[in-house]
């Protein structure tokens, strides 16, 4: 048997983690599920698509890095397509969220939040139409890493990136001032306000660093797949397995659960094949949440 | 004008048919505070249960059993009630959004197994050939829409009348304490997960007897009519009429499904057919919007929830606890 599924898995899963840090953050800080963080995936996706293309526009085609597909157009777009997820994430919150979170009911804002998330899906569709897009057309080829496992340039240098964002994150969370606010609202949200935290500039920070992470996979799975309006809301249930195997809250573990769900669901299709590959993540959750429902790396909520 | 009154109660059918995913979603949700977003995984579980059971015997695929319509029914709501009462029992003694998360994935995974087992479920190109109430009435449609309104009325009216009857009893109301307050209702020796767990399964199979009342109208069924789709539409009509009314629950029903089949009507008429798939996403994100809008502005829906207490508490009450007065929500 190839090992070439786990290191497919493995890629998988790191974008899948990735996704999934930003919803774990906003389940722990905002208290609800929000099922509009697939369809962040797709706009930031399409976003990243429309700020590289502007830039070629713009400035006109740029050399690629070899031997990856490539060059600074995406990183710069990339960038700024990041800031712009993170804006829409914003936005939504100020246009729906934050109004219904004065009212109560977590519940009510996931319904929102599934109705938010049809909408946003569909206005892709309306924008873009159904036809998946590229980044680039370019036709890469995989090299050999040993072990029978071969992976192209631009998975490698994606790789890179999950691990670059993953560290700035736990950085980020446990070094900065924001950071520790957003943890400490997270474990006592009425303790944080008392100690005098900003709440609001927590939830601000929440809804860009989770679009802005959600943006990161878009474009990950944009560049190695391809880009479609659907691509995130496919996506979602892998990642509330994810966070919910790595525990809610929990950085670190989201990334783990995001491995975990993509090696499982790699060597679901080599056992199995690819039709039920998204069942995979479904058995992976009700396992978690028959068995340990605060996950691997989770607290006991009180 | 014949035309038109057959059109009208083919569109009321299907209106009704949405009826009842209504009401069994105001089962879980309006009454119990169980939030389900696999509403068409359920439906998807009664229409193929139903369609597997009934249908004459396919070359490529598991059946041939010829179960009467009525048996096809009954059979759906069970194996549908028995899949909603598996996820409840996996879910419902954790937080709420443990429950949304299941019930999106059991949909998901209902849908890929409708699709890829093709030996039970005909796989992407469905079920066809199902039998349909009043067949014989086939040739001259007025008949067959008004016979088949007849029945789904009729079933219709059975459902909301047990279902009042059950909101109004003992059991309901501690479907309601436990909504509104999931301490208070176990501190007074109610068994909180028993009931909702009893809720929920009714719900579901309720879900499956609609997807089954659906699959034998139509007569077709096929993976995608199972999409989230569906599970949103089943939401809008539920929020729009008076989420823990029953009455709401069909209201909203027959308005949203009037308001989805003119506006698509609107897109094949008016639309150049090279725009009608993105002006069907256009009908969609306005349907997102207006879901999001009635939420933040009339929660309630347009008829609301009405205080329901016993009866024997109204007639002692009498005009003081006025059924129409509004409660919490």
């Amino acid at each position: 048997m190839s090992l070439q599924f786990l290191a497919d898995g493995l890629f998988a899963g790191a974008l899948i983690g990735l996704g999934a840090v930003g919803l774990t953050l906003t389940y722990s800080i905002l208290r609800f599920s929000n099922f509009t963080h697939g369809d962040f995936i797709s706009w930031g996706a399409y976003l990243a698509l429309g700020t590289v293309g502007a830039l070629t526009g713009w400035i006109g085609p740029a050399a690629r890095f070899m031997p990856f597909s490539f060059g600074w157009p995406l990183i710069v777009g990339g960038l700024l397509a990041m800031a712009l997820t993170g804006l829409l994430a914003l936005l939504l919150d100020a246009a729906l969220f934050k109004p219904l979170r004065r009212t109560g009911h977590g519940i009510v804002m996931v319904i929102a939040s599934f109705g938010a998330s049809l909408a946003l899906r569909a206005m892709l569709e309306f924008l873009f139409t159904s036809e998946p897009a590229y980044f680039s057309r370019a036709i890469q080829i995989a090299i050999p890493v040993g072990l029978g496992i071969r992976v192209t340039p631009d998975q490698a240098a994606m790789m890179g990136l999950a691990l670059v964002v993953v560290i700035a994150m736990h950085l980020l969370l446990t070094r900065t001032h924001i950071g520790r606010s957003m943890r400490a609202v997270s474990e006592n949200p009425a303790l944080a306000r008392v100690v005098g935290i900003d709440v609001a500039a927590v939830i601000r920070a929440t809804w860009l660093i989770g679009g802005a992470l959600a943006c990161v996979s878009g474009i990950m799975l944009g560049l190695t797949v391809q880009i479609r309006p659907q691509m995130g809301f496919d996506l979602l249930l892998p990642l509330f397995a994810a966070a919910i195997l790595g525990g809610i809250g929990s950085v670190w573990g989201a990334i783990i659960g995001g491995l975990i769900v993509g090696v499982a669901e790699a060597g679901a299709v080599q056992l199995i094949g690819s039709e039920y590959r998204s069942a995979v993540a479904f058995v992976l959750l009700i396992a978690m949440l028959l068995v340990r429902p605060r996950g691997l790396f989770g607290v006991r909520e009180g | 004008m014949i035309d038109l009154l057959g059109y009208g109660a083919f569109f009321l059918v299907n209106a009704l048919i949405f009826g009842v995913l209504c009401l069994g979603l105001n089962v879980q949700w309006g009454q119990t505070g169980l939030f389900n977003v696999g509403v068409a995984g359920f439906a998807a579980i009664g229409a193929y249960v139903s369609a597997i059971l009934t249908t004459p015997d396919a070359a490529d695929r598991i059946g041939g059993f010829g179960w009467p319509i009525l048996a096809g029914w009954l059979a759906a709501m069970l194996v549908a009630g028995a899949a909603a009462a598996l996820v409840g029992l996996a879910t419902l003694r954790l937080r709420a959004d443990y429950l949304a998360m299941t019930t999106f994935g059991i949909a998901v995974t209902i849908q890929v197994i409708a699709l890829n087992a093709t030996a039970l479920t005909g796989g992407p190109f469905g079920i066809a050939f199902i039998p349909r109430p009043f067949s014989s009435l086939a040739e001259t449609p007025i008949a067959f829409n008004a016979a088949n309104l007849a029945l789904t009325g009729f079933v219709v009216l059975g459902l909301f009348l047990i279902l009042e009857t059950l909101t109004r009893s003992p059991w309901g109301r501690v479907l309601r304490a436990i909504r509104e307050d999931e301490a208070a209702a176990a501190s007074l020796g109610k068994n909180v997960n028993f009931h909702r767990l009893q809720a929920f399964a009714l719900g579901g199979a309720i879900m499956g007897l609609a997807g089954a009342m659906q699959a034998h109208f139509i007569g077709f069924i096929a993976p995608d009519n199972y999409l989230s789709i569906l599970t949103f539409q089943v939401w809008a009509m539920l929020i729009v009429g008076g989420s823990g009314n029953n009455r709401g629950a069909l209201i909203g029903a027959v308005i949203v499904w009037a308001l989805w089949s003119l506006s698509s009507l609107a897109v094949g008429t008016f639309v150049a057919p090279a725009f009608q798939a993105r002006a069907a996403a256009l009908q969609i994100v306005a349907i997102g919007v207006a879901l999001a809008a009635i939420l933040l502005v009339r929660p309630r829906g347009l008829v609301g929830e009405r205080a329901t207490v016993s009866r024997d508490v109204e007639a002692l009450a009498g005009e003081s606890t006025s059924p129409h007065e509004p409660v919490r929500d």
